[in-house]
């Protein structure tokens, strides 16, 4: 293609070294492709004057829905004229980002067709990203790729595209189908995914085990992680082949936090009721150690990086939730969870946040979840609480109650 | 030609159609995993059926000949399965044996990068940076090629105590779990913002802006029809920026990074935790950032010469303590590592109990 050729000194100096090169993938890209082709120019001119050139994204999108498309123009479009629109397309991943060669041929043929031919895989929030086009193209990219059986994923304030890990798919770790749970839950959400009416982003991240191979406990606002109830099984004679390799009391018993584990050189032991399942046993002796029992899933709310006041790690709501299809009770109360922030939240408050400001009480209340030293790491240290007036008349009732038996209950 | 009809709201293809036959038929029914080499590991299911995976890294930004080329390289050794992971590598996913040492083979010979796998350095989450955002001020792809061009053998062959997670972002928002990385930049605005008091009152809602401001520096100018900025109260977050474009804050001589370490996702041994700051600036150094790619490299060679079998940074220094991690390292302990934000009251040591 007849391009400007710029000269790049600057990133090509990102094309040496062994470490795989995006300069080069933007170089292979720009061959064929004008848009690409100013790409290059318009980031050795950041790199040169060390700031970026990028505006605020407008509203643009596809007809009927809110979300997906990322508005991106150049202060400098005058300049390079190829990227004077490079709105981002967020393609809405298959669960566990697995794929087929021809699945990824028909993204990329019709990405040539219309955009840059740059893309992510996979962005920050799980979805494909497809990298700069412009605003007449965005139609027709929907109507090829939705047509295929592709669809958009969130942006904006709205329910962000749920991701997961590889879950049951490739882990002999995984509580529940984390696949599944995720295929289900964007199917059942599309429409708070498509059009945003939040007062802001809402993310779901799902985990099978504490490894958490997805970041769920810090970046989504629901977090859903595997565990069991049963007791860890253990295969001795596995564990005989283990003690060949490494020390068990120094890689194992000694780190377990609870110290919950023993090992005489003979056998090993869990103490199961004083175990809190955080797999690092298990993942250092995965073919002598597997959960067993019913499995499920922790629910942790409210995790999001520092913007606005402070980064928080998603928090225990729900300690045990059993995750089998249609998985009507997470779906009920998911929607009782956004019915709560809708009426709480302020634009632009994470969930997160609201729960915060309104207290856990105002919100488990809402949702219809008993409070539980679950989900705490300890009870408050200050006397400034709130009592209602049935809160008062509930413990003037026990101590009647007790007064008639005779027996204190507190 | 005519385009073919649209269709709203189909959601994501169903995942079932990608998983290679092996994976239908032993879904959910894996018995174990072994780590063979730094690049690939071995699935063995209950009915002894095997997946073997070879991992790669991606510099995340990919062209379409790239992603061709990587089907072309699974239908030849895969039946055409692949999946890529939340960290940017791409995962081929080989069910016959036989095809495991020439798919090494041929993706060596095309410069593939094969690791990541077990207690290294995998692949770095990061984020936009001057490729495609608008808010950010620095370059995640440039940090990320620079840090990881100088840490390659942590991915393909060396050892750690434990894996090490790093992360880049370009702005303070963070997109990605960059605030739970073992050791991750972020790029930091240091000035007061500028604003553009013409521009204002066309594009900005005044209670929006100053909503936005989470040390509550903004007030409203009603002389001007513009908003003032408290330099005392300003922490140059670039929230307001973001909701306002005349707000300038960026500042080519004054944007820079900051290094934060410690934190992890994972509830393995330890609660996850967040990354704490070590290094509150540096600056932009393009096209290769040296000063930040030798921090890291510095915060991983004592981690790695310090720690126990298994510790994870952040873990390390819990056990040594926060003073102790700035004697080994000889970074400066700076004001800014002491939280006056809205974490102080949690992070001042209430003890005497400290090493000298």
């Amino acid at each position: 293609m007849a391009g400007k050729k710029y000269n790049t000194p600057l990133i090509d100096d990102l094309e040496k070294g062994p470490w795989p090169s995006f300069v080069t993938e933007m170089k292979k890209a720009a061959k064929n492709n004008e848009m690409a082709n100013d790409a290059l120019g318009h980031l050795e001119k950041c790199y040169s004057t060390k700031r970026g050139y990028w505006k605020h994204g407008g509203i643009v999108g596809v007809l009927g829905y809110g979300g997906g498309v990322i508005g991106r123009y150049s202060e400098i479009g005058d300049e390079f004229p190829g990227v004077a629109h490079f709105h981002t397309v967020r393609i809405n991943q298959p669960s566990g980002f697995f794929y087929n060669s021809k699945a990824l041929r028909e993204i990329c043929d019709i990405w040539d067709k219309y955009g840059s031919g740059l893309t992510n895989v996979h962005g920050s929030t799980g979805d494909l990203v497809l990298l700069g086009t412009k605003t007449e193209a965005l139609e027709p990219i929907f109507a090829e790729y939705s047509s295929r059986g592709w669809d958009l994923g969130g942006s904006g304030s709205a329910l962000r595209t749920p991701s997961c890990c590889v879950g049951p798919g490739r882990c002999e770790w995984s509580n529940y189908d984390t696949l599944d749970l995720t295929y289900a839950l964007t199917q059942e959400f599309q429409d708070e995914l498509h059009r945003p009416t939040f007062s802001y982003k809402f993310k779901i991240k799902s985990s099978g085990c504490a490894c958490d191979c997805v970041a769920a406990l810090a970046r989504a606002d629901l977090s859903i992680i595997g565990t069991w109830k049963g007791d860890i099984k253990i295969d001795q004679a596995e564990v005989k082949n283990y003690a060949k390799k490494m020390d068990i009391n120094a890689e194992v018993v000694n780190m377990c936090p609870t110290q919950c584990m023993s090992y005489d050189g003979k056998e090993l032991k869990i103490n199961n009721a004083e175990c809190n399942r955080c797999m690092h046993c298990i993942t250092r002796m995965t073919k002598a150690l597997r959960p067993s029992g019913e499995r499920g899933a922790t629910l942790c709310m409210g995790s999001k990086a520092p913007i606005v006041v402070g980064s928080l790690l998603s928090w225990v709501i729900v300690p045990f939730i059993k995750l089998e299809p249609p998985y009507t009770e997470l779906k009920e109360l998911i929607r009782k969870i956004w019915d709560w922030w809708d009426e709480n939240g302020k634009p632009r408050e994470r969930i997160g946040e609201v729960i915060e400001i309104k207290g856990m009480r105002s919100f488990l209340e809402a949702i219809g979840v008993p409070p539980q030293p679950q989900q705490i790491k300890e009870p408050r240290k200050d006397p400034f609480m709130f009592y209602t007036d049935a809160d008062i008349e509930g413990f003037k009732a026990k101590e009647a109650e007790e007064k008639k038996t005779g027996k204190y209950k507190f | 030609m005519a385009l073919p009809q649209r269709k709203t709201d189909v959601g994501p293809p169903h995942y079932k159609q990608f998983l290679p036959p092996v994976i239908q038929k032993n879904y959910g029914k894996w018995k174990y995993h072994e780590v063979i080499t730094p690049g690939s590991m071995v699935h063995v299911a209950e009915s002894g059926d095997k997946l073997w995976t070879v991992r790669c890294a991606s510099p995340r930004i990919l062209s379409t000949d790239t992603i061709r080329e990587i089907a072309d390289v699974a239908d030849k050794y895969c039946g055409g399965y692949v999946r890529f992971t939340t960290r940017n590598n791409v995962e081929f996913l080989v069910s016959e044996e036989k095809q495991l040492e020439p798919l090494m083979k041929e993706l060596k010979s095309k410069k593939y990068t094969i690791g990541g796998i077990g207690p290294r350095i995998t692949n770095v989450v990061h984020t936009q940076g001057w490729v495609h955002c608008h808010g950010a001020c620095t370059d995640a792809s440039g940090l990320v090629k620079s840090m990881m061009d100088e840490l390659y053998d942590y991915f393909t062959t060396k050892e750690l105590p434990n894996k090490v997670r790093l992360a880049v972002a370009c702005c303070v928002n963070m997109c990605g779990a960059v605030h739970c990385s073992d050791i991750a930049v972020v790029a930091v605005h240091t000035k007061v913002p500028v604003i553009n008091h013409d521009t204002f009152k066309n594009m900005c809602e005044l209670p929006t802006v100053i909503g936005s401001c989470p040390t509550r520096a903004i007030s409203p100018d009603p002389a001007k029809k513009s908003i003032k900025i408290n330099e005392e109260k300003c922490m140059y977050c670039g929230n307001c920026f973001t909701v306002c474009p005349p707000i300038d804050i960026k500042n080519p001589e004054r944007d820079g990074v900051a290094i934060v370490v410690g934190g992890k996702i994972n509830s393995l041994r330890s609660n996850p935790k967040f990354s704490k700051l070590v290094i509150p600036y540096i600056s932009n150094e393009p096209p290769r950032w040296p000063k930040v790619v030798a921090a890291i490299k510095h915060i991983v060679e004592v981690y790695a010469k310090n720690a126990r079998k298994h510790e994870r940074i952040g873990e390390w220094i819990e056990r040594i303590g926060w003073e102790k991690f700035f004697k080994l390292t000889g970074i400066d302990f700076t004001f800014q590592c002491i939280d006056d934000f809205t974490f102080m009251r949690d992070t001042m040591r209430t003890a005497s109990t400290f090493k000298w």
